[in-house]
């Protein structure tokens, strides 16, 4: 357990960081941020209180020194404080993100797992049967993997959506529906959710293929590969006993997939609507709301680090060699 | 885009010890010349073709990329007068597509030498002194890596604003300040293996100064990595400008990003504007491609038992052997043609077979062994 | 030794590769296994001894090639098995029930994901659909009960072993579904000296208490003189002597066996020079004419550059096989080459080391080798040739 007990030290330094990073960057940039987002705001009422808020916020106009400002973030961030809106009417930055997290967990979490799962196992079967039609399979996987995310996003809407007609090209569920937990309310999201989710899974998948069919190639040379069909094991057998180890790679890389991943499919969800933390995201770059941005910036590498958090856990449950004791 | 997790990389396993590089003896015998495999051709002739029409392009467009064509209310389909259409403010497409790529490459061109300068010296520094520099060095690199890079250049870019949207050159150093930790941690575990190689030992103990080492003896072995770390950023660069041009971030001008920026502004797709969303979409995936084939190419060169599946199926042709298509595992196939061996042509007799044995283990009757027909 | 034949292998031809350019790895290797022996597969590496038992039992890796022979396993009950026109459900039966392997480095034969009660009781549960896990269980506690390892190690993984307890957990492996002929390839080669004696013994001790036999490979001419039976040489992808241990120790007929012995100096005795091998082993893609070690051959003459001489019966002893045209024909043979076998007179002098003459069974026992035409203890004629 001193693995896992490392990597949360690190990961906690890394939030450190992330939090650091978001106080440093408003104040290193020139310019003042609050001018700009007030700017931007018409036909709204803008109170002092809101005025010496962004003040605060962004270390303008203000006699406390650095260090103050820099505490006072901090304590800010703990108490889930983050600010206020300024395209959202200067809801709680919490309130906003709040309502748009589950789509984005919901959407990007399954699309993530059942893309390592269907990837990884592609990619033992092509290394498995090398030199069959499946090799064929790689130049075309490696162009999905080239294209953007909000490209394959658009050929979906297209091909699918508007041509095909099979599932609706945008929003998480029909506008006219109120959110339940009855059954015609869960398909309906599940029916909206498809599209976005396939576009992820295509444009992620390449990468556990390719991954998995190169380490799944090198396993098939070890010995206990050989050793398990000299036992006369069944073929899928055989199979999993190399897969079960080739797989190793691909957990760890995880860590660094993940951020790609979710990069590409927070611009998946702008291309379908998709009421999560992408759309957000848009909002907020095209209103100049900085304190969304930056909301968004410590929700989203929190998110990301606790979903590498879970990974190291299955990377030693998988990996018998890292539970030495000492 | 998705990381083409090299895992060999990951592991740090490094080199194969039959791959192509060693000490600097051996080395100055053998010019690294990459193998002639189909990927690397492929991939370095797709890219040639990207430079050359970026270069070309704004000279044979056919009109300039922000000229109103004020003929109709809704974007045109292709046509004569408009190769692939016009946009919905009337503005040729193909002109567009032809104009926007030179940013592109520009940009993933200078993020792509900074972050590959960066991950140098940072995972050599790194590699190569150990103990604390390594332990904080790698820290920094891990924290970059597991940071997710799209929300942190919304933050660095929204704030940065008018000014930093339309440096080019700005942009290219934002983006590789997220690019540049993958690279860096894979030389880092590179020139931890080498370190240990006899000839670098062998340097030390003669007494060569360290940065000698790092320069003759280490670097040189890094090249494949760090050109295959430099397509990976470049690539990696590609994707997030044009990211960065389709969210509105930075001037979106005509780079391809930028035109899909406007096409779903616009709401092209949900239209069914297809000419105007697709050809810069495919481009940028052909482009990504193109790296992606170079990359695969540099990858087997390392591992050469990657090659086995990739290139010698068809350089096995120059040797005069053929390795069979699709051998299944544990089958060992049985192929009984014309006698293989020479030498058993050269008259040498098979054992005498027992008494008793059936007929089917008789050797099989050759015209260089007549006179075989039955037991002694 | 008496026993049935077991395993068959005759003219077998193994390729790397195809065309022009392809690798004869194997050429027309003859090898035949009785019940219960133990027979040595001796060779310097690139000889081809772990790919013809590789692909005489079809797990030999791409691009590795049959071109040629005939393989045949005969189980105790049942019919005669062509190994090479088995498919894979028919080779499925006969793996590790009738043959099983173990490999030279434990660490790279087991599965490091999983643990070693999996590893002992997967092909059981393989083989034996109907048994229970508890009767796998108990299998499994006896296994390493054999080879003398604390049960408590069924929920470790590999890499929680030592080196010689890895080895071991192998051979318990290899034999949990009582085969008749476990194929050892290098078992020993990975250990230092001292886990290699005690390993030996144990397999020694195991052999005479279930009585399977062993097709044990090395190059390692030594470590066969103790465990083996009889023993066959290998070079070049051929086989070039084969006789009972003890005499081919003291009276080996072919020139490379001679060369191979000399390269390892006795603890006993006088003082002799070692003298090994003049040049390097051919190029596989390249065979020499005639016969495949004549170029470094001290006693090699014109014949031996025309034709590749045929393996035959040598002496008036059965048992004894050579493939050199020092043995067959009028000229007279060297006195290296023609020492007296042991416990017929004394050994020779000169002959190299001095072991003492082992006390085993009389290696005189007809064995069954196959070559021997019926009812007449004469050499077989020569073929007519091309």
């Amino acid at each position: 357990m001193l693995v896992i007990a490392r990597r949360l030290f690190f990961y906690l330094v890394t939030a450190a960081v992330a939090i650091s990073l978001d106080f440093l960057i408003p104040r290193l940039i020139p310019g003042n941020p609050v001018d700009a987002i007030l700017a931007k705001m018409q036909g709204v009422t803008i109170t002092p209180a809101i005025i010496h808020a962004l003040d605060l916020q962004f270390g303008v106009n203000t006699s406390a020194s650095l260090w103050g400002q820099y505490t006072h973030f901090w304590n800010n961030v703990l108490h889930g404080n983050f600010g206020v809106s300024s395209a959202n009417s200067f809801e709680p930055v919490s309130t906003v993100i709040r309502q748009a997290l589950p789509y984005t967990l919901g959407l990007v979490g399954l699309a993530t797992l059942i893309s390592f799962l269907l990837g990884t196992a592609i990619g033992a079967v092509v290394a498995w049967k090398r030199g069959s039609w499946l090799d064929n399979l790689l130049p075309v996987v490696t162009f999905f993997q080239a294209a953007p995310y909000f490209f394959l996003a658009f050929l979906a809407i297209d091909v699918f959506a508007i041509t095909l007609g099979w599932f609706p090209p945008s929003r998480a569920a029909n506008a006219t529906d109120f959110p339940a937990f009855t059954w015609t309310y869960l398909s309906d999201v599940l029916d909206h959710a498809v599209l976005p989710a396939l576009t992820i899974v295509v444009a992620s998948a390449a990468g556990w293929i390719v991954g998995m069919r190169n380490v799944m190639l090198t396993t098939m040379d070890e010995d206990y590969v050989l050793i398990a069909a000299a036992k006369g094991l069944r073929k899928g057998r055989v199979i999993w006993y190399a897969a079960r180890n080739a797989i190793l790679p691909s957990v760890s890389g995880f860590a660094l997939a993940i951020g790609f991943i979710v990069s590409g499919a927070l611009l998946t969800e702008i291309v379908f609507s998709y009421p999560g933390l992408g759309s957000l995201l848009l909002q907020a770059v095209s209103n100049n709301d900085y304190e969304l941005m930056q909301g968004l910036f410590l929700i989203i590498t929190f998110t990301v680090l606790a979903a590498n958090l879970i990974a190291d856990f299955v990377y030693v449950f998988l990996d018998p060699r890292t539970r030495q004791e000492a | 885009m998705t990381a083409s997790i090299s895992t060999d990389q990951v592991t740090g396993s490094g080199p194969v010890p039959g791959s192509a590089l060693h000490g600097t003896a051996q080395r100055r015998q053998r010019a690294l010349r990459l193998p002639r495999s189909p990927k690397i051709i492929a991939g370095l002739a797709m890219l040639a073709s990207f430079v050359l029409l970026s270069i070309i392009g704004p000279l044979v467009a056919p009109y300039s990329p922000d000229r109103i064509f004020a003929n109709s209310p809704v974007p045109l389909a292709p046509s004569a007068a408009h190769w692939l259409g016009t946009t919905s403010l009337q503005q040729d497409v193909f002109s567009q597509l032809l104009v926007g790529g030179g940013d592109m490459l520009l940009v993933a061109f200078i993020a792509g030498v900074i972050a590959t300068a960066l991950s140098v010296v940072v995972g050599v520094t790194a590699g190569y002194l150990g103990g604390l520099a390594d332990d904080l060095l790698s820290m920094l690199a891990n924290i970059f890596l597991v940071m997710p890079a799209l929300p942190l250049l919304v933050i660095l870019f929204g704030f940065l604003g008018k000014t930093g949207s339309d440096d080019l050159f700005l942009i290219g150093f934002i983006i590789s300040i997220t690019g540049w930790a993958w690279g860096a941690r894979v030389l880092r575990a590179q020139t931890l293996s080498l370190r240990n190689r006899d000839y670098v030992d062998s340097a030390r103990i003669i007494g060569e100064r360290g940065s000698r080492i790092i320069f003759a003896e280490i670097l040189p072995n890094l090249t494949p990595i760090v050109a295959s770390s430099f397509l990976f950023t470049v690539l990696y660069a590609i994707g997030t400008y044009s990211a960065m041009a389709f969210l509105g971030l930075v001037n979106p001008n005509w780079s391809w990003g930028g035109i899909l920026y406007y096409a779903q502004v616009n709401n092209a797709e949900l239209s069914g504007y297809w000419w105007w969303y697709i050809p810069p979409g495919i481009a940028i995936a052909l482009l990504g491609t193109a790296l992606v084939l170079l990359n695969f190419g540099i990858d087997e060169f390392i591992n050469p038992r990657l090659r086995a599946a990739g290139l010698t199926r068809r350089s096995g042709g120059r040797r005069g052997t053929r390795t069979r298509r699709s051998q299944q595992f544990a089958l060992t196939p049985v192929i009984r043609g014309p006698e293989p061996s020479a030498v058993l042509a050269q008259g040498a007799t098979p054992a005498v077979l027992a008494p008793g044995t059936p007929a089917v283990l008789t050797r099989r009757a050759t015209p260089a062994t007549t006179g075989e027909g039955g037991q002694a | 030794m008496t026993g049935e034949r077991l395993l068959e292998v005759r003219g077998l031809s193994v390729d790397y590769g195809q065309g022009p350019g392809a690798v004869h790895a194997v050429t027309g290797a003859d090898l035949v296994l009785h019940r219960g022996e133990v027979l040595g597969l001796a060779g310097e590496s690139g000889s081809g001894k772990s790919t013809l038992v590789m692909a005489a039992t079809r797990l030999l890796r791409a691009p590795g090639v049959i071109t040629g022979g005939e393989v045949r396993f005969y189980p105790p009950d049942g019919q005669a098995v062509d190994l090479l026109a088995a498919d894979y459900a028919e080779l499925r039966v006969l793996r590790w029930s009738q043959v099983s392997l173990v490999l030279q480095s434990a660490m790279n034969a087991l599965n490091p994901v999983m643990t070693i009660r999996t590893q002992l009781t997967d092909a059981l549960a393989a083989h034996l659909p109907r048994t229970s896990r508890r009767e796998r269980q108990a299998r499994a506690v006896e296994l390493l009960e054999m080879v003398g390892i604390s049960s408590d190690r069924l929920t470790s993984h590999p890499h929680e072993l030592s080196g010689g307890m890895r080895q071991r957990v192998m051979i318990a492996m290899a034999l949990a579904l009582r085969p008749q002929v476990v194929i050892m390839d290098e078992p020993t080669t990975a250990l230092d000296v001292v886990t290699q004696r005690e390993i030996l013994e144990e397999l020694k001790e195991l052999r005479d208490q279930f009585g399977f036999a062993i097709l044990f490979i090395t190059h390692d001419l030594s470590l066969l003189i103790e465990i083996a039976d009889s023993i066959a040489v290998m070079y070049a992808g051929r086989l070039v002597e084969r006789a009972p241990a003890n005499a081919l120790f003291h009276a080996p007929r072919h020139p490379y066996t001679l060369g191979l012995l000399s390269s390892f100096p006795p603890l006993h005795g006088p003082r002799a020079p070692m003298t090994g091998i003049p040049g390097s082993p051919p190029d596989l893609r390249n065979l020499p004419s005639g016969c495949v070690f004549h170029p470094r051959c001290t006693f090699a003459f014109d014949r031996c550059a025309q034709q590749a001489p045929p393996l035959e019966i040598v002496g008036a002893r059965p048992g004894r096989i050579a493939a050199c045209w020092l043995q067959l024909g009028d000229r007279p043979v060297p006195a290296e080459l023609a020492a007296s076998e042991p416990g017929t007179a004394e050994p020779a002098p000169g002959a190299n080391g001095s072991r003492p003459v082992s006390e085993r069974a009389d290696p005189a026992q007809p064995a069954d080798e196959s070559d021997r035409a019926p009812g007449s203890g004469e050499r077989v004629q020569q073929r007519s040739t091309a």
